[in-house]
């Protein structure tokens, strides 16, 4: 399904401020493969999940989703198999625009919205609508109102459905619950879980909770300096806690992981 | 005084198009277009030629076209090389000032003495009738500008209803989102500015046939007279949706010609002074929001000091 072979990115080359954020990572997700990645700060976490999206190009090595070659397609191409969530929930929607047409924007991935003069139409906003009643937040009876109006969760919420609407080959999570209070980021995990199941939807999520990391989807990869140095799955993965995560990363790294975040959280 | 209020009327409706372009470009878009005051210009003065020429209906939608073309010229510079949106209007507007005068077949006025123009065409067609239903042939122009200008309101509702319209409206509220949609902002800002500039350019041909003159100089400040315009309109109806945005630009145009005419009737303000005071007025309608936040804080440290709070 993806396939990075080998890539390299850094930023400032050749002033002080020069940052090698990937180097050399390679990375193989096959499809329905659910894989989470942690941390410390500046590991490049975020910097992979860019790369992928295409937010800027990598120096080296390919990228491969789908059997097609998407090193060097523009973000906005990508994303028409690509979805993607951000940690600020109000990243994914546009506020002043109403549910609907958010919706119909998303929409606009599929083939059907393709003809640039084309309205949304009734069938359409049927479906929105049937889409909006998974979310159980009764969002389905505002579909008039503008998405400013929505709290945080129910903007992340719409986002997920937004970025699963037409049902994408890869989707990116990038710490999409840090934002929210406990009781939403939980509502808006189970909806991710749900999502996900229901589409058989080939995720990578960055996250910085150990136990999450351990407990959702089916692979854990950890990353430091720009590598990824820890890639567990199945049996080994099954039994794993967060200790012995940590222990590993140490033997990997020879030092600790060092996220802030990752110590205040249980 | 019924005169005063039909030209206003006819005026308003005919600078409502600048107004329009802005809504979309300034409140849509979120780019502040200064190609504007040449735009309106090259609008004008390319009516007029094909005018003068004998093609008043033609001239019209070939003005459009000139104006989508200078819009082109905008976008392309900040959506593809690099050129900070403001500088990029800017320096088209400049460019256009020498397209302007071989538009003008190189000169810097043109009027039209005995040509037909779009408004003695309708006033041909409706005049006699309007005269039997004893309303007056002299409506003629205000109807037409009227029609031009609320068909133009029309379209554009529709247009901004369409899928292309919706990712032009989100460009302006959340670009990572239109690129989410895969998307090109850079292709949305294009379509947008092309269409707004088409629409500025439709203002100058339609003035520059209604007054049967261009005059090189004639688009100075118009960007601030439109937004004084759209302004005015936004606060007498509010700005809440796209359909009410359109009407409020019409309703704030007419306004600001009544304003208008009543001022240099009046004298209230010096004749010599008004672009000044417009520009004061237009200045201060875009502070508001801040001067409002900003006295509200001063309130706040001043009730916070009163209570020995600090």
């Amino acid at each position: 399904m993806l396939n990075i072979a080998d890539i390299s990115k850094t930023f400032n080359p050749g002033t002080v401020n020069e940052k090698t954020a990937l180097s050399h990572l390679s990375l193989h997700l096959r499809p329905g493969d659910f894989a989470s990645i942690i941390g410390s700060n500046g590991a490049g976490k975020s910097t992979l999940l860019n790369a992928i999206a295409g937010s800027f190009y990598v120096d080296s090595g390919s990228i491969t989703l789908d059997g097609r070659d998407i090193t060097f397609t523009p973000d906005h191409r990508r994303s028409k198999i690509i979805g993607r969530l951000f940690q600020d929930p109000l990243r994914g929607t546009a506020p002043s625009m109403t549910i609907e047409e958010n919706l119909a924007l998303a929409y606009l991935r599929s083939a059907h919205g393709k003809a640039p003069f084309s309205r949304i139409t009734k069938k359409d906003k049927e479906y929105f609508s049937e889409r909006l009643k998974l979310l159980g937040m009764g969002l389905e009876d505002r579909m008039r109102q503008p998405v400013g109006l929505l709290s945080g969760g129910q903007r992340q919420a719409l986002t997920l459905l937004m970025a699963t609407l037409v049902t994408p080959k890869l989707l990116l999570l990038d710490e999409h619950t840090a934002a929210l209070d406990p009781a939403t980021a939980e509502k808006v995990l189970e909806l991710t879980k749900t999502i996900i199941a229901d589409h058989h939807i080939t995720c990578l999520m960055v996250t910085h909770n150990m136990k999450q990391a351990l407990e959702l989807g089916s692979r854990t990869l950890m990353m430091a300096d720009g590598k990824i140095v820890l890639d567990v799955s199945g049996q080994e993965r099954a039994g794993m806690t967060v200790d012995d995560l940590l222990k590993r990363f140490r033997a990997g790294t020879g030092k600790d992981l060092d996220n802030d975040r990752i110590l205040l959280s249980d | 005084m019924l005169l005063i209020t039909q030209t206003a009327f006819e005026l308003g409706f005919q600078y409502a198009l600048v107004a329009m372009a802005l809504f979309l470009s300034y409140r849509i878009l979120d780019v502040a277009d200064l190609t504007t005051d040449g735009c309106f210009v090259l609008g004008a003065a390319v009516s007029v030629t094909l005018t003068a020429a004998g093609h008043p209906i033609l001239a019209i939608p070939a003005a459009m076209a000139a104006g989508a073309c200078a819009g082109f010229v905008t976008a392309f510079l900040q959506t593809r090389m690099g050129v900070p949106s403001i500088l990029a209007g800017i320096i088209t507007n400049f460019g256009l000032y020498t397209v302007n005068f071989f538009a003008m077949g190189r000169s810097s006025n043109a009027s039209l003495l005995r040509a037909d123009t779009i408004f003695t065409i309708m006033e041909k067609a409706l005049g006699p009738a309007l005269e039997a239903a004893r309303i007056g042939s002299s409506w003629c122009e205000l109807i037409l500008s009227a029609g031009i200008t609320i068909l133009m309101g029309v379209l554009l509702y529709l247009f901004l209803g369409t899928r292309l319209g919706l990712s032009i409206r989100a460009t302006g509220d959340n670009r990572d989102m239109v690129r989410a949609s895969s998307v090109n902002p850079a292709y949305t800002v294009t379509v947008g500015l092309c269409v707004s500039n088409a629409l500025t350019a439709l203002s100058g041909a339609v003035v520059g046939q209604g007054q049967k003159t261009v005059d090189i100089n004639m688009g100075t400040g118009i960007v601030v007279i439109g937004l004084a315009c759209l302004i005015i309109g936004e606060t007498v109806l509010g700005r809440r949706s796209i359909g009410k945005g359109i009407v409020a630009v019409m309703v704030g145009a007419i306004i600001y010609r009544l304003i208008y005419a009543i001022v240099l009737r009046t004298k209230v303000v010096p004749t010599e002074c008004l672009k000044l005071f417009v520009a004061l007025v237009v200045a201060l309608a875009i502070a508001a929001p801040t001067i409002k936040e900003g006295v509200g804080f001063e309130k706040r440290k001043l009730a916070a000091g009163r209570k020995g709070g600090r």
